[in-house]
């Protein structure tokens, strides 16, 4: 497999008047060409700042440390994402090599531009074909998503789609630049359950057809099951558990991520009661020391949890945990 | 729970008029000829998509938006009222007996206002209390009731998160002691990690004061594990209901079925995908004829397209709306 995108040690700082906060702490992780990747974690978990990192999309106020790297692998050579400053030189990485989708089309469509404008707008931006062509690739791509009367709907507006049309227009939007790597982001939340299925498959069917990477955002733990080839679990800007999706959810090893699959309703078992996870994530102006999840553990060992940053033990050979339950000499 | 209904509603239609021109008088007909029995002391869902007239139907049972047909009506212990009628001191009381708790935590609050003047305003809009003293005794009590302490409701609404928020909005909800509370997708904006301590408050309080709960949602496993009772709402009808163990065991009206099988599996290996249902939910004010969900059902047959379907209850308590239900039972699932 080629990888397509390499994060190392990417951590990221917010100057604000509290002071700094810090909204990725030290992670790492690559995708490959073919594969998608799940990043799940409630809110404030920094799974959106990750994201965006990736495109050089985060807010003026945001501070890199120096080590932080996101290589992006294209045909013309090897970029660190984070080192380009101009907008030119940083097409590649927003809507050129890296195409995202949000959570709410409705948001991400100008309302007084038709659909179709907006999509011809980034062709001509991105590549070098001409208006006429160019709408025929939005039209086709419209088509491509399944929504009926592409000609017709090319001249509408936003607010004249559903929501789940809306959204499939989203893709085809992102899409139609032909993309190595989609981040999408919560595409899904909006949706009814119906229109989510609907999306997802079309989603799988588009990994499969273009062979592209992406990276699927959630908080829903079945979506992750549903669509993801590996999942890595984020609490508080670090990623505490990362594998292969099957070994995550059938065999996880971190408290959090157990936690996560046990507050989930589940439909085999209507008696089992609902273990919510205890407590409240904490701001991120008073992010704990040691290890950032002790605050609401249940498994805590001692002190060590509450002054010892936990590394990365490794379950095996791509699964791999941060906790001090895991660590060297003790029993994995 | 008791057999007695709190809520029944016969016929029940909510319509809207849209469109302002002389010639362009459309009726949105958001709720349609729907009867229904909610016991006391139950737990009962209400599930459909967006555009279902699921929250309609569920303000309509608080009488916050006007009744065009048939009758719904409230009785407890004290009263009986009719909601198509009620008003003037009549209205006001049913408005303490009856009480919503929102979707949107955020939005909800006031962010000018203390935890303990949010909880405390419905006391003193409807008069309940006499002096600030006996205000404030009602509000530490229901306020510890959904886990907030005192320094708590010195706070703005800024300083909690999520989870606190919507505890907030409970604790309001409760402070008039109903005894019906309508729950419009109340754990939608929360993280699951979050929504099942929601979930479990809710319903520790409900034994606790025997509360009847109308739960709104659109999420079939959250609604699965909280409601005793089910009802399926399609395009401003309802199409099924049942209790919610036999529902989900042999679910009888297609679109139910569909509902169920779109929900994301948890087992990787579990990616059939199973029956899906094509296209959208028709717009409300363009519904087709006949059976209002011919336009997406698997098992269409032409009788479908020109005559609608009836509730039928064929005694069991498992009511369904659709001409084939029968037929349907003897096919295989999926």
């Amino acid at each position: 497999m080629t990888a397509l995108i390499d994060v190392q040690n990417l951590t990221l700082k917010f100057r604000t008047d509290e002071g700094l906060i810090t909204a990725v702490d030290d992670v790492s992780f690559t995708i490959n060409r073919g594969e998608v990747m799940g990043l799940v974690g409630e809110s404030g978990s920094g799974k959106s700042v990750t994201a965006k990192a990736l495109m050089h999309l985060n807010a003026k106020n945001a501070v890199y440390t120096p080590e932080s790297k996101v290589l992006l692998h294209t045909d013309a050579g090897t970029v660190d994402v984070l080192k380009l400053r101009t907008a030119k030189e940083l097409k590649v990485a927003r809507g050129g090599a890296i195409s995202m989708i949000f959570q709410e089309p409705m948001a991400s469509f100008a309302p007084a531009i038709t659909i179709g404008s907006q999509m011809v707008e980034q062709l001509l931006i991105h590549s070098d074909m001409n208006k006429a062509r160019a709408k025929e690739i939005s039209i086709e791509m419209l088509d491509r998503v399944g929504i009926s009367d592409p000609a017709k709907r090319f001249d509408q507006y936003a607010f004249e789609l559903s929501g789940g049309m809306r959204q499939r227009a989203m893709i085809a939007m992102a899409l139609s630049t032909k993309p190595s790597l989609l981040i999408a982001d919560e595409p899904t939340t909006a949706l009814d359950v119906t229109i989510q299925a609907q999306v997802i498959d079309l989603m799988k069917d588009l990994v499969a057809e273009f062979h592209m990477g992406i990276i699927f955002i959630t908080h829903d733990l079945g979506v992750i099951a549903q669509t993801a080839d590996k999942v890595s679990v984020m609490y508080l800007g670090k990623i505490i558990e990362q594998g292969p999706v099957r070994e995550v959810i059938r065999h996880a090893k971190h408290p959090y991520t157990q936690g996560l699959l046990a507050a989930l309703p589940k439909l085999d078992d209507l008696d089992a009661p609902l273990t919510p996870v205890a407590g409240d994530i904490p701001s991120p102006l008073e992010r704990p020391p040691g290890c950032v999840f002790h605050t609401r553990c249940p498994q805590i060992i001692g002190d060590v949890c509450k002054t010892k940053l936990p590394v990365d033990a490794q379950v095996d050979a791509s699964h791999s945990v941060a906790c001090h339950l895991y660590a060297e000499g003790a029993k994995v | 729970m008791s057999e007695k209904p709190i809520i029944s509603a016969r016929g029940l239609s909510v319509g809207f008029k849209i469109g302002s021109g002389l010639f362009n008088k459309t009726i949105l007909k958001a709720v349609d000829n729907v009867s229904l029995d909610i016991k006391r002391g139950s737990f009962f869902g209400l599930v459909g998509e967006s555009g279902s007239g699921k929250t309609t139907l569920g303000r309509a049972f608080l009488k916050a938006v006007p009744i065009t047909g048939g009758h719904a009506a409230y009785n407890d212990d004290e009263v009986s009222y009719d909601l198509g009628t009620l008003t003037g001191p009549e209205l006001k009381d049913f408005r303490t007996r009856a009480q919503l708790i929102f979707q949107d935590p955020y939005a909800a609050l006031s962010p000018r206002m203390t935890v303990r003047d949010i909880i405390a305003e419905p006391l003193e809009v409807m008069g309940l209390t006499k002096t600030r003293e006996e205000t404030d005794a009602r509000v530490r009590e229901i306020a510890a009731k959904c886990r907030l302490n005192l320094e708590h409701l010195r706070r703005f609404p800024h300083a909690f998160s999520g989870g606190q928020r919507q505890r907030i909005s409970i604790a309001r909800a409760l402070v008039s002691r109903p005894n019906f509370i309508v729950a419009d997708e109340s754990v939608a904006a929360l993280d699951v990690s979050i929504q099942a301590d929601v979930l479990n408050l809710l319903k520790e309080i409900q034994r606790e004061m025997g509360l009847t709960f109308l739960f709104i949602s659109h999420d079939l496993s959250v609604v699965a594990h909280t409601c005793d009772h089910l009802a399926v709402m399609y395009l401003g009808r309802l199409v099924e209901t049942a209790p919610t163990r036999t529902l989900f065991k042999a679910p009888r009206h297609p679109y139910t079925k569909a509902l169920f099988s779109a929900i994301p599996s948890l087992d990787p290996d579990d990616r059939k995908g199973g029956q899906r249902l094509i296209g959208e939910i028709p717009s409300p004010t363009n519904q087709p004829p006949g059976c209002k969900f011919h336009t997406r059902c698997p098992v269409v047959i032409d009788r479908c397209r020109i005559e609608e379907p009836k509730m039928e209850d064929p005694g069991d308590g498992h009511a369904v709306s659709c001409h084939r239900w029968k037929e349907l039972l003897a096919m295989p699932a999926g």
